[in-house]
């Protein structure tokens, strides 16, 4: 059993992510110098650096990393598809409208406060768009039918997208494109807070549904004989996974591959079991994007390379790896 | 607990005919109720309006007297264990711990198994006689096997009445038989099992009473004796049959006849 491992290893690697985070940049320190700046003392520029700019966006990543990450295990689970991830349900579409829209009409720049308000308003009307379509054919709530939905209302938010774009002056596209590759950049204690409300608590229920969840991966039915109120964990899962993920993109963009390769990577080595995946598929997710970030600051500084090139580089490698070692056993 | 349809309507959207066209059922303690029919006769919809998986059009199903609704699946799930027909079969898992999912009502959402638990667990593996498969992913077994298996699961339910869709669909003859005796056994014991079943012969032999469905109505119910008339069954099935008493059992057994010329059956 890899699981107690994993259990093991993967805090340990989201506590040395985030301690790389504050050590290594354009001024690198020592663990003892970061220590001591953490703990209030040493430099005050050491101090400026760490409090205000490398702990929150290490933080952000975390969260975000395992917001994402959690987002998708579920969405893989609820709609019984292998291929599905945090924005399949038009989520990233409905966002990236949004941010785009405020940057075209000028109401914000890259780093304003209102562009994740913007952003996180899109996600919503996507995320109640999908919902509508879903549950407007019948009572129930059929995952076939919200899978489409969140498809076709995705591709609709993206025509848009293309129309304000193609309607915008060079600057504004520039920003809207550099926006929608995702970045922690924009990192603050507030957005940590902000994105820090919505992601553990909704990381909590989500957990709690893992074992109802199991029961519907053997057929709804059979689900609802054995005492789970189907209908509404659908709309649980559904309605809290969206939420996170839409914090998530409101401060951090779309960044692709973690909802997607972190939950698979972790079935492949620790079974499908959703009372483990998912709280292992949200410590992977954390020590992920924020040791992914890490590489996007580092590889070309003082260049930054959009983060979802690192996780997509990275991933992608490391997961064929891993279904290639499953499929020989 | 008793399991009762009054006047049941069920209307499937858009289709243009009732699913169930006012049946009525009652399925006392401690007796084993087969629901037996043509396909498509509206059996397995009978067992989903019944458990309150489906909601009927019109009339009422009350379980323990109670009707269907005022039900929440926990408690339900403590009172009434099922197996439907068709499971997709779930991510591989051991064969204890599928039967495990069991004690669902019991534990929630949060709680870890109590002695109490394994103890259910346990006893419904043995009942079913599949404890050697404890350790087996249940994605490896057969179909008799998993069958066990579902079956085992709803028991650890430790349920009052048990509801079965075709348990004994595509098994071999020795299955067929452990099954129907398994279900026979937890009737004897006080428990209220109601199945639907193709394999109408040994639902005469095991079965106290029987439900025969055409077309969403009650065609027949009563004994099987009652409910085997040769008329009744070759008009429901659209088939001609012989019935006889079966030499091993005492039972009344149907026989298929040679039947009309082969242009003739397709339509009616």
């Amino acid at each position: 059993m890899r699981r107690p491992l994993l259990a093991l290893v993967l805090p340990a690697a989201a506590a040395l992510a985030v301690l790389l985070s504050v050590r290594l940049g354009s001024v690198s320190l020592t663990t003892s110098e970061a220590v001591s700046a953490l703990l209030g003392g040493g430099d005050a520029v050491h101090r400026v650096i760490l409090l205000d700019l490398r702990l929150p966006r290490a933080i952000l990543g975390l969260l975000v990393g395992g917001g994402l990450a959690l987002a998708g295990a579920v969405f893989q689970a609820l709609l019984r598809n292998p291929l599905a991830e945090p924005f399949i349900l038009g989520i990233s579409g409905g966002s990236a409208a949004g941010a785009v829209l405020v940057l075209a009409l000028g109401l914000a720049a890259a780093g304003s406060a209102l562009l994740p308000l913007a952003a996180f308003a899109g996600a919503l009307v996507a995320i109640l768009l999908v919902f509508r379509v879903a549950a407007a054919t019948d009572r129930s709530l059929d995952v076939r039918v919200l899978l489409l939905a969140g498809v076709v209302v995705g591709s609709f938010f993206t025509a848009i997208i293309a129309l304000i774009l193609s309607l915008s002056e060079a600057r504004a596209v520039r920003s809207a494109v550099l926006w929608m590759m995702g970045s922690l950049a924009g990192a603050t204690w507030v957005s940590v807070g902000v994105v820090a409300i919505y992601t553990i608590p909704a990381a909590l229920v989500l957990m709690g549904l893992a074992r109802a969840l199991n029961l519907m991966a053997v057929g709804e039915e059979t689900a609802s004989y054995l005492g789970t109120d189907v209908e509404r964990v659908k709309r649980v899962a559904y309605g809290v996974a969206s939420l996170v993920t839409a914090a998530g993109v409101a401060f951090a963009g779309i960044i692709g591959f973690v909802g997607l390769i972190v939950p698979h990577g972790i079935r492949l080595l620790a079974g499908p079991d959703l009372r483990f995946l998912l709280p292992l598929s949200f410590l992977a997710g954390a020590a992920f994007l924020t040791l992914a970030d890490l590489a996007a600051r580092l590889l070309l500084a003082p260049t930054e390379i959009p983060i979802g090139v690192i996780t997509a580089f990275v991933g992608v490698p490391l997961f064929l790896v891993l279904l290639r070692r499953s499929m020989t056993g | 607990m008793i399991l009762e349809a009054v006047d049941l309507v069920v209307r499937y959207a858009r289709a243009k005919s009732r699913a169930l066209d006012g049946v009525n059922m009652r399925v006392s303690d401690g007796t084993l109720y087969a629901v037996i029919g043509p396909n498509g006769s509206g059996k397995s919809t009978l067992m989903r309006a019944l458990l309150g998986v489906i909601r009927p059009e019109s009339g009422v199903a009350r379980v323990g007297g109670v009707e269907i609704s005022s039900w929440t699946r926990r408690a339900l799930a403590k009172a009434v264990g099922a197996v439907p027909q068709a499971e997709p079969l779930a991510f591989p898992i051991t064969v204890r711990d599928f039967v495990g999912m069991g004690r669902y009502p019991y534990l929630g959402p949060l709680r870890p198994e109590r002695e109490e638990d394994r103890a259910a667990v346990n006893e419904a593996m043995d009942r079913c006689d599949i404890a050697d498969l404890a350790r087996r992913d249940v994605t490896t077994l057969s179909g008799g096997e998993l069958q066990r298996v579902r079956i085992a699961r709803a028991l650890a339910q430790e349920p009052s009445a048990l509801v079965l869709d075709e348990p004994t669909a595509s098994l071999d003859l020795r299955h067929e038989m452990t099954i129907f005796r398994l279900l026979r056994s937890s009737a004897d014991r006080g428990m209220t099992v109601l199945l639907i079943t193709h394999h109408i012969n040994l639902a005469a032999r095991f079965c106290d009473r029987l439900l025969l469905l055409s077309a969403g109505q009650v065609a027949a119910e009563g004994s099987a004796r009652e409910v085997f008339q040769e008329d009744t069954l070759a008009d429901v099935y659209r088939w001609p049959v012989a019935v006889r008493e079966d030499p091993v059992s005492g039972a009344p057994q149907v026989t298929p006849r040679q039947g009309p010329p082969a242009s003739s059956t397709s339509s009616r």
